[in-house]
């Protein structure tokens, strides 16, 4: 369980090891107070939607899952994709709605990130991962909640790296978008130096 | 005519969706480690991508504005589920290697770029051609990274031997430093460096500019 946690925050990141979540990465990544405002965002529906859609996937939608319902012989693991979009599309709304009622400063801080979200690939990403790597329940909450915070760490990390880049003088040809996917490298690097950890 | 040219032939370096509308990078980093992955990763985004966009643009004023993401997600994902259960059926090795970045065409945001930005407001011709030259685009640079990736990864070129590796007797010592992540980010970096310098209009100019403190002292 701990190994999960650690791992998916640090080695098994999932932008800088599985490229999840590249476009928003890339795209919102200028400042960091945006960036950890999408940071927390993509952590609250992370932890979310991969347990709801761990639920789903064995009561529903698994081989043989819905035996409870006298069905024993369906399969309707095809479905599974337009399920899981469904889901985090819905969860995107009722998050926004909850947010909006109940903290109302959070809810304006992250703005227009919450509707983004839905067309995250680190979002969708985590729940296929974790039906592949066939999760239990508790370990399908661990690992939404640390695959969302690693992606919040490297959305922040390379927030304030592209901050302190304004003021170094590069090619004109490297600003922006390449020497973002430079730095990028160079933290994939860093960060898979955490897979010789060795957790207890 | 010309536009028609020009709809296909654009997307393919002057606004190529990856290194310019920073477009599906997800999927172009994580399949390129091989070309073969890489083609049949293009092969599967150019048919979504084409047909996602005719489907679209054919009932495109029917579309509540409201509703209209859904109802775009809803097709893309569809187009996505057979061309995943065609894989399975002809392709299982490939399907494998794949595993979940096949799923994740659905979130490929060139789909939803060009479905949004081209589609819902054109005929099907244009969307259809609009839509090729974007994939075309795409599979350009995802062909190149996963060329680059494999033959000095592997010494192989589609699984052919280019370089001889030293474990057969040759004398290329693969580095096995392509076929980890922080390569595919520095490959196409390195590209969009390369693409900038030769299409200076690419250039983002930085928010502000920079002043040197004692400007006086030094003239």
């Amino acid at each position: 369980m701990i190994e999960i946690f650690v791992s998916s925050i640090l080695s098994e990141n999932l932008v800088l090891s599985a490229f999840l979540g590249m476009c928003t990465y890339l795209a919102i990544s200028k400042r960091l107070d945006t960036a950890l405002g999408l940071g927390i965002a993509v952590v609250a529906v992370q932890t979310v939607t991969v347990p709801l859609n761990h639920l789903i996937h064995v009561f529903v939608l698994e081989p043989g899952a819905l035996a409870w319902a006298g069905l024993p012989d369906v399969d309707l693991g095809f479905l599974e994709l337009i399920s899981f979009i469904g889901v985090i599309a819905a969860s995107v709304q009722i998050l926004e709605m909850v947010l909006d009622r109940y903290v109302p400063a959070l809810y304006r801080a992250l703005g227009i990130f919450l509707p983004l979200i839905t067309v995250n690939c680190a979002i969708l990403g985590g729940s296929l991962f974790m039906v592949e790597r066939n999760y239990d329940f508790a370990e399908s909450v661990v690992y939404g909640v640390s695959s969302g915070l690693g992606w919040a760490l490297a959305i922040a990390a390379l927030a304030a790296i592209r901050e302190r880049l304004r003021y170094s003088d590069m090619p004109k040809s490297l600003q922006g978008l390449g020497m973002t996917f430079l730095v990028t490298g160079l933290m994939s690097m860093g960060f898979s130096a955490f897979a010789g950890l060795n957790t207890p | 005519m010309r536009r028609y040219y020009d709809l296909v032939l654009r997307p393919l370096i002057d606004e190529n969706p990856i290194t310019l509308q920073i477009l599906g990078i997800c999927s172009a980093l994580a399949v390129t480690t091989s070309v073969s992955t890489a083609l049949t990763m293009s092969v599967a985004v150019t048919v979504t991508v084409v047909l996602s966009s005719a489907a679209v643009s054919l009932i495109r004023n029917h579309i509540p504005p409201s509703i209209r993401m859904i109802v775009q997600i809803t097709i893309v994902a569809s187009l996505v589920i057979v061309i995943d259960q065609f894989l399975k059926a002809y392709a299982f090795e490939m399907s494998k290697q794949l595993s979940i970045y096949v799923f994740l065409i659905v979130t490929n945001c060139m789909v939803m770029g060009r479905i949004e930005a081209f589609a819902m407001r054109n005929p099907v011709g244009p969307s259809v051609l609009d839509a090729l030259g974007n994939s075309l685009g795409y599979s350009l640079v995802l062909l190149i990274v996963g060329s680059i990736r494999e033959l000095f990864g592997t010494g192989n070129l589609l699984g052919y031997s280019v370089f001889p590796t030293v474990a057969d007797g040759g004398w290329f010592e693969p580095l096995s430093l392509m076929l980890l992540a922080p390569s595919a980010f520095f490959i196409i970096g390195v590209l969009i460096w390369l693409i900038r310098a030769l299409r200076p209009a690419q250039i983002e100019e930085p928010d502000f500019a920079l002043v040197a403190e004692h400007e006086e002292a030094r003239s």
